[in-house]
């Protein structure tokens, strides 16, 4: 069994029922998926370490003002 | 608006979905997909294949934050095969004009479904670097669970 990935094609100029065919992706195909995945993952490592400064940013900002004096429920009112 | 083309996944996994010589009679393409995949996202292609180069830019909640940013090529988020079990992701893909010698417009308004915090909203727009009318539109770059669907409209 081949593990070449697969496409439905559905050929709107063929009458229905005739339609559909499921081919192998071409060796072109195959290599632009690599790269769209490499770009991607790039993006969400990029998405989530932001985040994760995001929430520090969050919490040293919670401790500074819980230094300063204020209680939890004024931090929160504050930072909603 | 007319139906012209439907498939519903019934096996094999495909990587990509593609419906091609479409009719060259109405103005506006709208290709609805219900998906649940691999990769928890899709890409979208014109004209020879899931892949065509774009200028994008898009919105995107997760469920506890968001984000914005751009892409050479337009991803639309999906429902991921690990997230609860016969959930499915909607996606609307509208695509402007597609039989003119202009760069194609396109927007993208996308939810995912999980029982979860983490789930998927977003929505985006952009456009082509092509011009040539639009004759083939794909969605693929993962694998698409059974069950998951596609249909193409004409807007005339």
């Amino acid at each position: 069994m081949s593990d070449t990935p697969v496409k439905i094609v559905i050929d709107l100029s063929k009458p229905e029922g005739e339609r559909e065919q499921i081919l192998p992706l071409t060796p072109e195909e195959i290599a632009q998926r690599e790269i769209d995945a490499a770009q991607f993952a790039q993006e969400q490592a990029e998405r989530e370490a932001a985040e994760a400064q995001r929430q520090a940013n969050k919490e040293s900002a919670k401790a500074k003002l819980a230094a300063l004096g204020l209680s939890d429920e004024e931090v929160a009112a504050l930072l909603g | 608006m007319q139906l012209v083309g439907t498939v519903t996944v019934g096996s094999g996994g495909p990587s990509t979905i593609e419906f091609t010589n479409i009719p060259q009679s109405g103005k506006d393409l709208l290709l609805l997909v219900s998906s649940r995949d691999n990769n928890q996202r899709f890409y979208v292609g014109l004209n020879g294949g899931a892949y065509t180069t774009f200028s994008f830019r898009r919105l995107l909640g997760d469920g506890s934050s968001v984000s914005s940013g751009s892409s050479t090529t337009i991803t639309v988020m999906s429902t991921s095969n690990g997230h609860t079990g016969n959930t499915f992701g909607n996606a609307a893909i509208m695509i402007t004009n597609y039989t003119s010698n202009n760069n194609k417009s396109i927007s993208v308004d996308a939810v995912t479904e999980n029982n979860a915090t983490l789930a998927y909203q977003m929505i985006g727009a952009g456009t082509s670097n092509a011009t040539a009318a639009v004759t083939s539109v794909a969605v693929g770059d993962t694998i698409f669970e059974v069950g998951s669907s596609a249909s193409l409209y004409i807007i005339s």
